[in-house]
């Protein structure tokens, strides 16, 4: 499926790359995993080694957490729009 | 992170703006081997975690490898919290370069500090479950090379102690003999390890000098390791974070002791840095040029360093955001820097 996976720009002013970048994935983790393929700096500053989200990001798809949803694992429909939201928490 | 430059007489000094900003830069390095001195910077964000730069234009650009320059092994379950420090290794074997971080753990890079494994050898040795988090994490924030020796290597770790290897990291053993962990019931006060090091300091031509600040003590061996002997006399207290072997004069040390865990806080709220002339057998406090009233500022384990330069200059960061220097060894000290974000870490050089 193809999704927009859009990256905060608190994120680029560290990290050189996109705001959007255009994914074909079938879930979350799948989108972060394409992520990596072509802007792994990117996608370390999301996800641990471990492939674990950081700690104090969110991620959303549409209006929804997808921590609320099955988490890395949440399928992802045609047209998704995905966003990593820095939380308040981590400053 | 910010860069200061100074000409060849290092008396006045031009900041340039802050970099690798909304970071938190514990762990700056300095390789003196190559030309022109490659840096690097540790710096953690809280929102999209650590990483490790390196600038080969002396801090003019700062850049990263692709790939994750320090990270846990896939499938090991461990995740990179930070870096404390780049430390890089003897004369002889020039591209290799040490890096302490949280989780307890030393990485180890052999392309002059871009990429780093893991040091499996002490990341699977069996004291490490019992290794407890200090303060400020569970960290790796000392690495001390031998400086002829590249198989022999020395670490200390909040809160596990000393540890050394002698088979380039394949095998490591505590080095904490005659170190006291006060917190234990009386009995137990010497452990093989487990005890709060905050910093371990090396003369680069006697390796076999080591001079130790401890969650309460200060100690100094004089066999690498092997034993350690307390050396507080003349002190106000024996709590702090750093400590500096002077480059010129291993009988030279420097310290700037905090009252106590409890309260962390310089001693009659006055700056001195305490300098031993005999190794640590008499303290005596260095004001002249430090504030010596109302001081409520403080010195973190890697804010107090040497440019080892011909005729050693001296710095120290506080948290309060100020940096100073000596030129003569503690006699008299110069604010190089004020107004600073708090200061975590300062390495300094002389260069061309």
């Amino acid at each position: 499926m193809s999704a927009e996976l859009h990256l905060p720009a608190s994120l680029r002013a560290s990290t050189p790359g996109p705001s959007v970048v255009e994914l074909e994935a079938e879930t979350v983790g799948g989108a972060l995993d394409q992520l990596r393929l072509s802007w792994p700096q990117l996608e370390r500053r999301i996800r641990d080694e471990q492939g674990r989200l950081r700690r104090h990001l969110r991620l959303y798809l549409g209006e929804l957490d997808v921590a609320d949803l099955q988490g890395l694992a949440t399928s992802l429909p045609e047209g998704s729009r995905l966003y990593v939201i820095p939380q308040v928490s981590g400053g | 992170m910010v860069v200061a430059r100074s000409d060849a007489t290092r008396e006045r000094w031009k900041l340039e703006p802050l970099q690798l900003l909304m970071s938190s830069v514990y762990g700056l390095g300095i390789d003196r081997r190559r030309q022109p001195p490659r840096l690097f910077a540790g710096a953690t964000s809280e929102h999209f975690g650590p990483s490790l730069f390196h600038s080969d234009d002396l801090g003019r650009t700062w850049s990263e490898p692709e790939a994750a320059p320090v990270a846990f092994p896939e499938g090991s379950g461990t995740s990179l919290v930070r870096v404390w420090q780049i430390q890089p290794g003897p004369d002889v074997e020039p591209d290799l370069v040490y890096a302490g971080v949280e989780p307890h753990a030393l990485f180890r890079s052999r392309d002059g500090g871009i990429s780093f494994e893991l040091v499996e050898g002490l990341y699977n040795h069996p004291h490490r479950p019992r290794w407890e988090p200090g303060g400020g994490g569970a960290c790796l924030h000392t690495i001390v090379p031998h400086p002829s020796d590249p198989d022999r290597l020395l670490v200390a770790l909040s809160a596990g102690g000393v540890y050394r290897t002698s088979d380039g990291g394949e095998t490591w053993a505590p080095a904490n003999r005659g170190i006291q962990s006060y917190w234990m019931p009386e009995e137990q006060r010497f452990p093989e390890f487990g005890q709060c090091v905050h910093k371990v300091s090396s003369h680069p031509s006697r390796p076999e000098r080591l001079l130790a600040q401890n969650h309460f003590g200060v100690y100094r061996s004089d066999d690498y390791g092997d034993s350690w002997e307390a050396v507080e006399e003349g002190l106000p207290a024996n709590f702090g974070f750093p400590v500096l072997v002077d480059p010129e004069d291993a009988d030279t040390v420097y310290l700037f002791p905090l009252v106590a865990d409890s309260e962390r806080l310089p001693p009659e709220r006055r700056c001195r840095v305490y300098r031993s002339r005999d190794g640590g057998g008499t303290w005596e406090p260095t004001t002249r040029g430090l504030p010596q009233s109302g001081y409520h500022s403080i010195v973190l384990r890697d804010a107090l360093c040497t440019d080892y330069a011909d005729r050693a200059g001296i710095y120290f960061g506080t948290r309060g955001g100020e940096v100073y220097q000596s030129l003569d060894q503690g006699d008299s000290w110069q604010q190089v820097a004020s107004h600073l974000p708090d200061v975590l870490s300062v390495r300094a050089a002389v260069v061309g």
